[in-house]
């Protein structure tokens, strides 16, 4: 076992924690949040030219051959920024149906601009009904003639509004529910029939409902082959949960240490609160959180690297912690900050609700300690 | 001992009942019910038409016009208000200012102020809080300088809800700096806000919304017959309302209401999906909420038959906020749970009066979950922060 990381992997790192400081400041993330569109072109073509969006993608896909632990180190700076640019859209989720799926004629059409920054894409891996099932599609592909038929409706897709190129799971045979019988196409978000309904989430994010009413697509949108795109669906999904944890890491530890700073600066009653007893012992416990936290990180990362058929348990037992310890370590942060917490002003808030829909991206605690535990 | 209702309750249950059937207006229902910010006319009206009942002030001595209620009749009030929906009374004026007013205040402020406040005449609002005074209220530094037969308030209230609909504040000011105990020299004045000097700004909170407020006071000139009692006795006047002030402290109405509702969507099935009902997990984390909750109530029944036979409540309605907000924060987190993904969606403005409801495309009101969540984080902050609610307890009740 090997907790440490190579010069090239700890530059990575410097390099967006220097970016965060230097050229993403707070007020700069709230002017990106409050624009029409939601994110910046500017800093997301920033990050293409510092390499940053081809980062995990192999040598021959145009990438840096990076895996999970150059992800983490990635997400948990963008947590500790609260970056809102698409990253996990772009790169993870649609990016990683593509780079598994892809033919290398698609892969020239449409991975090459994901993986040069040039392409907005998404990934509509969320139907209205499903909860968090991302094997219970309704959503139909029928075969007429030498075309597809897409018809149904797809939640909270990530990057939605601005997504160029839709990824999306249709069901092309069996029950609803079943895992076989899924096929995955991509479709230009502009396809007569495709009406797009964007808004940001309560954290600032950009996404979409998207209803698709005969959108009638050839063979060539189809990727891998019909009703076997449910592995590479659960993958990739799998890929965007662990990159969610990371992020969310980088985002209780952020939460934390600005908490106790805060603590040793608020004077009550003629002390810094921090020298209260009630909130040290609690300030402690967030602390045990954020360690714990990183620890189920770095295993998820290091079985996810190694190909490890436990990374999936492990990545849900990952997000259950996230999920109910997280939400803890943002909850104290509020708390703590007393009225200053619950302020538009204050990154506090802001870093709370970031991590609250982390929380339910992906499942929440309870669907994932099922998950967890139906592994055993 | 005994869990019934006696008949005579039951149809004082039923009067109330029936009064808010036929008088609820539907339009503030309907905004109610579909999660639709209220107005200050909205408010304004309700509260007046519960005037009108005589309903307005359940807790003030019959002679200045309340009810005269038993504590389960009150009870049941509380009840009822929730299971309709109603919004609650604002409480700045009914509920924090006007029994300070007639419990220490002149004659002439009685006259005053309290059948306009009875009426929803004037909107009050609450200025304790100050940018470097919080939990620690006793240090707070507006001060008041006394000018011939005015005083001269100079200074910063924070926080101060609703304060851009008020027309008067009560404000806890500083009169005197030269006393042995900080607490000695605060006294309770009230101010017209329109008084120049005055300035309201707004402070976004963590959903968006502008519910809160700074107030900034430069040379406001206050008439001396605006202070309330004595001068320098603001502390003890605020002190012993805050131990007065009890029903409802908790919201038990009101989350069993909102636990109700819980119960009603866990039943259907969320965009034709599998009902929640049928996950366990969340049965199961329900239920222990409502087992809270049903517990808390129970406590509080305690409380006021306690008080109804003349103990005071004291420190203990520490207890019922603590337990409360806990119980409060623990539903805003299950409605979100319930919602799932759609308790992302950032689209507050489907929810205002003009929206068409049935054109709110693919978002039930789980769609505010989220932002329900986050603004009422604010439950154990406010009126004494939690924290602060068990210092008391430990300091008062188990004398540590
Ligand atoms: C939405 C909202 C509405 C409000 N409305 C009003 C209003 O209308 N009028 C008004 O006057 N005020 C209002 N308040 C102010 C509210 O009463 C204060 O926010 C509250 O008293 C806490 O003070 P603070 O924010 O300064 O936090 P601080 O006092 O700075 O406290 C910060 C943290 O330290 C903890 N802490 C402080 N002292 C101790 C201690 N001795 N032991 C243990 N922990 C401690 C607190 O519990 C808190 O967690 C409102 C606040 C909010 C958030």
């Amino acid at each position: 076992m090997d907790f440490s990381i190579t010069e090239e992997q700890s530059m990575l790192a410097d390099s967006i924690a220097r970016f965060i400081d230097n050229d993403y400041s707070f007020d700069k993330r709230m002017a990106i949040v409050e624009s029409d569109d939601a994110f910046s072109q500017q800093v997301w073509q920033n990050c293409a030219d510092l390499g940053w969006t081809a980062m995990l993608f192999s040598d021959a896909d145009g990438g840096f051959d990076g895996g999970a632990v150059e992800m983490m180190l990635m997400m948990e700076q963008f947590g500790r920024g609260l970056v809102v640019e698409p990253f996990l859209a772009n790169v993870i989720l649609a990016g990683g149906i593509l780079k598994r799926l892809a033919s290398a004629e698609q892969k020239a059409d449409w991975l090459a601009g994901i993986v040069d920054g040039s392409r907005q894409a998404a990934l509509a891996f969320a139907e209205p009904h499903a909860r968090y099932d991302i094997a219970n599609i309704a959503t139909s592909a029928n075969r007429e003639g030498d075309q597809w038929v897409l018809n149904g409706s797809k939640a909270l897709v990530l990057n939605g509004g601005a997504a160029e190129l839709i990824i999306l799971p249709a069901r092309t045979s069996g029950e609803q529910t079943a895992q076989s019988g899924i096929s995955l196409f991509a479709i230009d978000a502009s396809a007569a029939g495709v009406t797009r309904n964007a808004y940001k989430t309560v954290d600032g994010h950009g996404a979409a409902e998207i209803v698709l009413s005969d959108v009638k697509v050839a063979d060539s949108a189809l990727l891998g082959k019909p009703n076997e795109g449910y592995s590479a669906l659960a993958e990739t999904v799998n890929d965007g949960t662990l990159a969610v944890c990371a992020e969310a890491v980088g985002i209780m530890r952020t939460m934390h240490d600005k908490t106790v700073d805060y603590t040793k600066q608020r004077v009550q009653f003629g002390v810094p609160i921090g020298s209260f007893q009630a909130l040290q012992h609690r300030m402690v416990d967030t602390l045990m959180a954020c360690e714990q936290a990183k620890s189920l990180l770095l295993r998820s990362v290091m079985l996810s690297d190694a190909g490890s058929p436990e990374a999936g348990a492990a990545i849900s037992e990952l997000k259950y912690l996230i999920g109910t310890s997280g939400r803890k370590v943002a909850q104290e942060a509020v708390q703590i900050h007393g009225g200053m917490g619950m302020t538009w002003e204050l990154d506090i808030a802001h870093f709370f609700k970031r991590m609250t829909a982390i929380d339910i991206l992906f499942g929440d605690s309870d669907f994932h300690l099922d998950r967890a535990a139906a592994a055993k | 001992m005994h869990v019934n209702l006696t008949d005579d309750e039951l149809a004082f249950q039923e009067e109330v009942r029936t009064f808010f059937r036929e008088q609820y207006p539907a339009d503030i229902r309907a905004k109610q019910d579909n999660g639709v910010q209220l107005t200050r006319e909205d408010y304004v009206r309700w509260q007046k038409i519960l005037h009108q009942r005589g309903w307005a002030a359940i807790n003030w001595p019959v002679e200045y016009g309340g009810t005269g209620w038993t504590p389960v009749q009150k009870y049941l009030f509380e009840n009822e208000i929730a299971m309709a929906n109603a919004p609650d009374m604002v409480p700045f004026g009914v509920k924090m200012v006007a029994p300070i007013i007639y419990t220490f205040g002149s004659e002439e402020q009685k006259k005053r102020f309290l059948p306009d406040t009875l009426a929803s005449n004037i909107w009050w609002c609450q200025g304790y809080s100050e940018p470097g005074s919080g939990s620690d209220l006793a240090s707070l530094k507006t001060r008041a300088d006394r000018a011939g037969d005015h005083y001269v308030i100079n200074g910063t209230k924070t926080w101060t809800t609703l304060g851009h609909f008020a027309d008067w504040i009560f404000c806890l000011v500083r009169t005197n700096s030269d006393v042995a105990r900080r607490q000695e020299g605060i006294s309770f004045v009230l101010v017209d806000m329109q008084t120049p000097g005055v300035t309201v700004r707004p402070i976004i909170t963590i959903e968006g919304e502008r519910e809160v407020n700074e107030v900034h006071f430069e040379n406001v000139k206050v008439p001396v017959e605006n202070l309330v009692g004595e001068e320098g006795k603001g502390w003890t006047y605020g002190k012993l309302l805050l131990q007065h002030e009890r029903t409802n402290i908790a919201g038990v109405a009101r989350s069993k209401y909102r636990l109700s509702k819980l119960r009603e969507i866990m039943a259907q099935s969320v965009h034709g999906g599998t009902p929640l009902a049928e996950n366990k997990n969340f049965a199961r984390k329900l239920a222990a909420v409502e087992i809270d909750l049903q517990a808390l109530e129970f406590t509080e029944l305690r409380t006021l038959a306690a008080v109804a036979v003349g103990k005071a409540p004291g420190p203990e309605s520490s207890i019922l906020k603590i337990k409360g907000t806990e119980i409060q924060q623990a539903l805003d987190t299950l409605f979100m749970e319930a919602a799932g993904y759609y308790a992302l969606p950032n689209l507050p403005q489907q929810f205002t009066a003009e929206y068409p409801v049935d054109e709110r495309t693919g978002f039930g009101s789980e769609t505010l979950s989220a932002l329900r969540y986050f603004n009422n984080r604010k439950a154990s902050i406010y009126g004494g922060s939690n924290e602060i609610q068990k210092n008391i307890v430990s300091k008062h009740v188990l004398g540590l």
